[in-house]
């Protein structure tokens, strides 16, 4: 018998109610004490086509999903011709009695075959096919022994809503599938849960941390189209902006709402945009704009698949190179690139002190696959208590002593002229995008030219300094080196700790704030390193490059994936046997 | 009182001599002015071309931005301070062409923006090609063989789109349009001033000498009924020997886009605090995902 350690698979069309089944058994998982990561893969399409949601269950804090699958809970036949080559042998299908199944293929692969009548079930229970899904979980429960409880309690709260009359149907739903799939496979299937006393866990994505993040840092300003993957953080704002006091705008394009954004930071609002890569594309003059009349603002990009449309809902890294130079002409930005759930929050709450202390765009590089991933986290694992710094503003008192022109752009030593909000008797500024003076009036001298362009690149190497160095996890003295970014980090620490459990000694080097790249201390970190690899999901080698041109550092090889699905330990230990 | 030499600035305007863009700097001062705004209560964002060099010339808050995208930065300048009286000045290749969606927005969403556009009918910076209000057939280096297209009615597209207050001026009369910009600023949302201009330089057809017979004030008639859509519409539509101008259209009855903005009720945006609840309440958003 296996404990507390298994996966979890649920396969359908979508339309089904593939992802709401799957996060109501990750949540009653949660809540049971246990760890969780879990993940979907779904199609750009509303209804057909075949999705899956992954759940991987563990008693220790866990990183990222495994290939092998132990359950698999099938809403369709197709569910269960794709994944059955996943499952491990005497591991098991839950799927509906009408599914007409090939036991020789299932027998062929020692996979138990767990055929329940589910929608009868709902039918005759619930009083209508539409709980056919609660069936599904009641009896992923009963097979594997987790408490009826802990899906009850996930029940109550999705249903609450709809009315008592609803609740209790989907209730006696699952008692029912729970009690004739324990009865009638709980005793052959070898996989079991079992609930732990743990601290309250919350079960969060990598963009629900990130919305939380920037509100915690102040984000009061949010636009945006809407984009896969990077609509979720708008729509996370939207619905909770008049509660919260804060505006919102879908607008009528990425250019309106970068442009947008600029605007309402010139005038001293915290504000933010969020899209994916096509979006992004759009934005790149307004990104520029922002880099000229130094307003702060933060860009999110969550990275799907290009170019142009790609893979709409699917994961790669590939957008790194083309967020550090996009628009023309050279200005100062930063870039974050959060790897986990809980730096998605840091990136967040810090992006915002960072864009206000510089006075320049901050970028913040996020994925798919770090999107749409959930993970269980302590409650305290995202601390709200965020400083709030505001850079070099005036207050009214410092603008109510001016005794000269205030000049917007004043040349010093920094980079970072102090900056006053529009509104103020003294300080009447209209600062142009084309290079200007002090004043922010349109200038072509060649000197003044010369003193700007200088004095905003200074604030490059003023922030240079606050960069964190990169996080480092597994042996730090192991002469094999990892190097990576964004969420490739967790599938990559699995993998480490893979290589550990067979006596091989590895670390991983992950930079998480890439720009300005902290070159001395990402060579710190990469010191005795004999081998280093650099694993990253796109074609070319993006971070590697980065690293070349500006740390000096040649990586010794390449693990890379391009097809749009997220790398797996398993993957990565793969492709290192080719590498080493 | 706000004295219109409040707006001065010791810089000199770089526009050809002629050029409609004086009028329509002194016109925008004047309203400013008699409308009882001081330099520090306005924000007047341009995006790119000679007209959008206006808040470079002035002593007044300004933003200039990028080509097109004026009304994008101004709608966000206005949600996050509503306080401060928004007017964008820019012209027609500007707010008509690279920035058509972001018009079309800005009327049906009727945002507290006063829209001046400097319609010259050419791009006079890049030095002369046709523009979207370029007459059919309008020679130019782009166009060498005439407009193919028909003419943009910015008027007409305003009322489709929902505009609120949609008007025309013209650089020859002042104080017609010094009238026309202070209506629209005590105006509740969007208001369009669109007005004619001529380049000097790049579009000689369209001089004062063609204009100023045929222009005639709507208001002026007395039966002109500013508040029938259609009626507006059908008189928008008039161009050749006769153009109207003054204010085709206005409705006081729909709310600006800010005024339905919950979170702005209680004042503008940049005077409340960035996180204004009690630290429970962000606490217990976390209990959302227990």
């Amino acid at each position: 018998m296996t404990l507390n350690e298994m996966t979890l698979k649920i396969g359908g069309e979508a339309g089904m109610g593939v992802e709401s089944t799957g996060m109501g058994f990750a949540k009653a998982l949660t809540r049971a004490g246990l760890h969780v990561f879990a993940m979907q893969d779904y199609h750009s399409r509303i209804r057909g086509g075949h999705n899956f949601y992954q759940i991987r269950i563990s008693d220790q804090d866990i990183h990222s999903h495994l290939e092998p699958v132990d359950l698999l809970l099938a809403m369709t036949k197709v569910a269960i011709d794709e994944h059955l080559r996943e499952i491990v042998p005497h591991g098991g299908v839950i799927y509906d009695s009408s599914i007409v199944v090939d036991d020789a293929a299932l027998a062929e692969r020692s996979v138990q075959a767990f055929p329940l009548p589910l929608a009868q079930i709902a039918e005759e229970e619930g009083g209508s096919k539409i709980m056919a899904n609660t069936a599904a979980i009641g009896a992923a429960a009963g097979v594997t022994g987790l408490g009826l409880e802990r899906i009850n309690s996930v029940i109550r709260d999705n249903f609450t809503r709809k009315g008592q009359a609803v609740v209790d149907a989907n209730l006696k739903v699952a008692a029912a599938a729970y009690r004739l799939a324990e009865e009638k496979y709980g005793g052959a299937f070898p996989f079991k849960l079992e609930a732990r006393s743990a601290p309250q866990r919350m079960l969060i994505s990598g963009n629900e941390a990130l919305a939380l993040g920037a509100l915690m840092g102040g984000c009061n300003f949010v636009a945006g189209y809407p984009m896969t993957p990077g609509s979720p953080i708008l729509e996370w704002f939207s619905v909770r902006s008049a509660d919260l006091g804060i505006v919102t705008k879908h607008t009528e394009d990425e250019i309106a709402a970068i442009n947008m954004i600029i605007g309402a930071a010139h005038m001293g609002v915290r504000a933010m945009t969020t899209t994916s890569g096509g979006g992004f594309a759009l934005m790149v003059e307004g990104l520029g704009l922002a880099g000229m009349l130094e307003v702060p603002v933060v860009v999110v990009n969550v990275q799907r698949p290009g170019p142009a449309t790609g893979h709409a809902t699917r994961h790669e890294q590939a957008d790194l190179l083309f967020m550090l130079h996009a628009a023309q002409g050279e200005f100062p930005r930063i870039i974050l690139a959060p790897g986990t759930i809980e730096q998605c929050f840091e990136a967040g709450s810090r992006a915002f002190n960072l864009a206000e202390k510089y006075q320049c765009p901050v970028l913040i590089i996020s994925d798919a696959f770090l999107a749409h991933s959930l993970r269980a986290l302590d409650l305290n694992a995202l601390d709200l208590e965020v400083p709030i710094d505001r850079g070099a503003l005036l207050g009214n008192a410092e603008l109510d002593a001016l005794t000269e022109r205030y000049k917007r752009f004043q040349n010093r030593e920094s980079g970072i002229s102090p900056r006053a909000l529009p509104g103020h008797p003294k300080a009447v500024h209209a600062p142009s995008s084309d290079e200007h003076d002090e004043y922010g009036q349109i200038c072509e001298d060649a000197e003044v030219r010369i003193q700007q362009n200088a004095k905003r690149m200074r604030k490059l190497e003023t922030a240079r300094a606050e960069m964190h160095a990169p996080l480092q996890y597994g042996h730090a003295d192991a002469e094999l080196a990892f190097v990576t970014w964004g969420s490739t980090v967790g599938p990559l620490r699995t993998a480490v700790d893979m290589l550990g459990g067979k006596g091989k000694s590895a670390r991983v080097v992950q930079i998480s704030d890439v720009w300005p790249l902290p070159v001395d201390k990402v060579t710190a970190a990469l010191q005795g390193a004999k081998k280093v690899i650099c694993v990253e999901q796109n074609f070319t080698g993006q971070l590697a490059t980065l690293l070349r041109a500006h740390a000096d550092i040649r990586v010794d090889a390449l693990i890379r994936k391009y097809d749009g699905r997220p790398m797996s330990p398993e993957y990565i230990l793969g492709q290192l046997k080719g590498v080493l | 009182m706000v004295d219109i030499r409040d707006y001065a600035s010791p810089v000199r305007p770089t526009w050809c001599t002629g050029c409609g863009n004086f009028a329509i700097w002194n016109a925008v001062k004047k309203a400013l002015a008699e409308s009882d705004l001081a330099p520090y209560q306005v924000m007047v964002v341009s995006g790119i071309g000679c007209g959008s060099k206006l808040p470079d010339y002035t002593t007044v808050n300004g933003l200039m931005t990028l080509h097109g995208r004026t009304l994008a930065v101004a709608t966000g300048v206005k949600l996050a301070n509503h306080g401060m009286k928004v007017v964008c000045t820019h012209g027609d290749g500007d707010g008509y062409g690279e920035g058509g969606n972001h018009f079309i927005s800005a009327a049906r969403r009727n945002i507290g923006i006063v829209d001046i556009v400097q319609d010259n009918r050419v791009y006079g910076l890049t030095k002369g090609q046709y523009s979207p209000t370029s007459p059919q057939g309008f020679v130019t280096k782009t166009s060498p063989q005439g407009a193919i297209e028909q003419q943009f009615n910015p008027l007409a597209m305003a009322i489709a789109a929902g505009a609120t207050f949609v008007s025309r001026g013209w650089s020859g009369d002042v104080e017609h349009l010094a009238w026309l910009i202070k209506q629209a600023l005590a105006h509740r949302g969007y208001a369009l001033v669109d007005v004619l201009q001529p380049c000097v330089t790049f579009n000689r057809g369209y001089s004062y000498d063609w204009t100023r017979p045929r222009v005639y004030s709507v208001q002026d008639e007395p039966d002109y009924k500013v508040d029938d859509k259609a009626g507006a519409f059908a008189r928008s539509l008039e161009w050749g020997d006769r153009i109207p101008i003054g204010i085709l259209y206005r409705s006081e009855a729909v709310p600006a886009y800010e005024e339905g903005i919950p979170a702005l009720a209680a004042g503008p945006l940049v005077n409340q605090p960035l996180l204004g609840k009690e630290r429970e309440y962000y606490e217990a958003l976390k209990s959302e995902y227990v």
